[in-house]
């Protein structure tokens, strides 16, 4: 495993990293998407979430990411309840995550290296203090030739290599991907994969949204599986999970 | 503190974050307006301190002969006696050709012989302490004569009022143009924000507060409107300048009088201009930041 993970979070002793209980979420007047939902990811542990398309996983994801509130039940991150929290709290605990989306959301005025480099700018850090470490996020992902290239000039399974490596380079507690895997290789996406493994072991949570349930299974990972907006657990069997459904 | 603009890192936002090349046209416009407006109040202001410093610093008499005294012997003598009066530098009596010569313009030539013209005293007033009407009054009464005194106060009370009023409608066009600004800077903002919807949450996914973020729109825009705001002042100072230079002395026309040093007052424009866009802008987009999820 190459050195930019070398300063991934720390395991982290507090309660689970992610913690849903009874939540319901819909759009509009339009039926729930999320009924009910209740799961608990222990601090470390390693999710994939997969079920068809429109199950409601883009839905979780955003919910986890205070991009859009629950209308019904709690979530707690990181041990805190983040159900109602204020928007000013909101930065310091998206500064804690690293997101993957499924349409990338790469900002295609900044190069390949000012994207990644994002969460470090944000949280306030010197160019000088991230610079190496952005390039050698990038050279790992196979972006290393490519620092300057604007994401328009850039392949798809580039740009979804680089949305990673913008995603992890601020080494976060928690890593939220919405089919990161979707736009790359085979070997690319395995690559990924260990990437993703590396970081976990490391300490950082990571729950994978992903339709490709054969990846899931060869990764040999706890899967939970989104259906009708509720919630189940496939295999293997893990102390993290979906709870108790009603 | 999150450090968005730092010297050498790119912009986060786009160049062109909504509609911004025609907002400068329209920046610089109204601060050409308020430009012209400025330096219109100040030329008015000055214009009628000039006149009603002229009707100030003189008063006319207007003498009635007694029944065993000429007209012209009543104003000699009653310009004698306000020559002696405390705040009259010089008092002289208006003798009739003086009067006829004034009269010409409005009554033509055929009439002027044989029409009654009052007995007049010209009285210069010492501007650093005039003599009052009263005083004035006081003194022919006590010397026998029977007159009255104008000391223009009327008419400069109306030139005073004119200016004040001109002032105030002066006032009044900068405020609504400065007005108008921050309404084109918030409808700027909000497109802005709109056109750059995707960039705005992916800044805030990435753990951007809605101050920084507001602090990227506000900074575009200050930048913008200050430099829309030097371009419309500029080219105000540049036309005020030739017509100063054309009208001379007395600037375009006498009765709005231009003055060089007027144009310094332009230089508050841009500042006001990027003032006003600051504000307009980060009020603009906290509270459409605040109104998201």
């Amino acid at each position: 495993m190459p050195d930019p993970i070398r300063r991934a979070a720390d395991p982290d002793s507090a309660p689970d990293a992610v913690r849903l209980r009874g939540v319901g979420f819909g759009y509009g007047g339009r039926p729930a998407v999320l009924r009910d939902v209740n799961l608990s990811l222990p601090n470390g542990s390693f999710h994939f979430l997969t079920g068809p398309s429109g199950a409601g996983k883009s839905s979780l994801l955003r919910l986890l990411t205070l991009a859009a509130r629950p209308q019904a039940g709690r979530i707690s991150l990181f041990g805190q309840d983040v159900t109602q929290l204020p928007r000013r709290e909101v930065p310091a605990l998206r500064r804690r995550m690293g997101v993957i989306f499924q349409d990338f959301r790469l900002l295609d005025h900044l190069s390949a290296f000012d994207n990644a480099a994002l969460p470090l700018r944000l949280a306030g850090e010197r160019p000088a203090d991230y610079a190496a470490d952005v390039q050698e996020m990038l050279r790992w992902v196979g972006l290393g030739g490519r620092l300057d290239a604007l994401p328009p000039t850039l392949s798809g399974g580039e740009k979804q290599r680089l949305a990673i490596a913008r995603a992890v380079v601020a080494r976060p507690r928690l890593i939220l991907a919405d089919e990161p895997t979707g736009s790359v290789d085979r070997p690319m996406g395995e690559k990924l994969m260990r990437l993703f493994q590396s970081l976990n072991k490391l300490g950082a949570t990571v729950l994978i949204a992903s339709h490709d349930e054969a990846l899931a299974e060869r990764s040999g990972t706890a899967v939970l599986r989104l259906e009708g907006g509720r919630l189940a657990q496939i295999a293997p069997a893990s102390s993290a999970g979906p709870e108790a459904q009603s | 503190m999150i450090g968005l603009m730092r010297n050498g890192q790119p912009e986060l936002l786009p160049r062109e974050a909504g509609g911004e090349r025609w907002l400068v046209v329209v920046i610089a416009v109204l601060c050409f307006l308020a430009s012209i407006a400025a330096v219109g109040a100040l030329a008015a202001d000055r214009a009628a301190h000039g006149w009603a410093g002229h009707l100030r610093a003189e008063a006319t008499v207007q003498v009635r002969p007694r029944v065993d005294e000429t007209g012209p012997a009543a104003a000699a003598r009653a310009a004698e006696t306000l020559a002696g009066v405390k705040g009259v530098a010089e008092a002289q009596a208006m003798d009739r050709k003086a009067a006829e010569a004034l009269l010409r313009p409005w009554v033509g030539e055929a009439v002027l012989p044989d029409l009654p013209l009052p007995y007049l005293v010209v009285v210069r007033l010492d501007p650093k302490a005039p003599a009052s009407a009263p005083s004035l009054s006081r003194a022919l009464a006590e010397a026998g004569l029977d007159a009255s005194v104008d000391d223009h106060s009327l008419w400069r009370g109306e030139v005073e009022r004119s200016a004040g009023l001109i002032t105030a409608l002066a006032g009044a066009a900068f405020l609504l143009i400065a007005a108008a600004t921050a309404a084109a800077i918030a409808y700027a903002t909000r497109a802005g924000m709109a056109a750059q919807a995707a960039v705005i949450e992916t800044l805030s996914l990435n753990g951007a507060s809605d101050g920084a973020i507001a602090s990227l729109f506000q900074q575009r825009f200050g930048v913008l409107a200050a430099t829309a705001g030097a371009a419309g002042a500029g080219l105000a100072a540049l036309m005020l300048a030739a017509l100063r230079l054309i009208g001379g002395e007395g600037g375009l026309t006498p009765a709005l009088p231009l003055a060089f040093g007027d144009l310094l007052a332009l230089i508050a424009c841009p500042l006001l201009a990027g003032a006003v866009a600051v504000l307009a802008a980060r009020l603009t987009a906290l509270a459409k930041l605040g109104g998201r999820r």
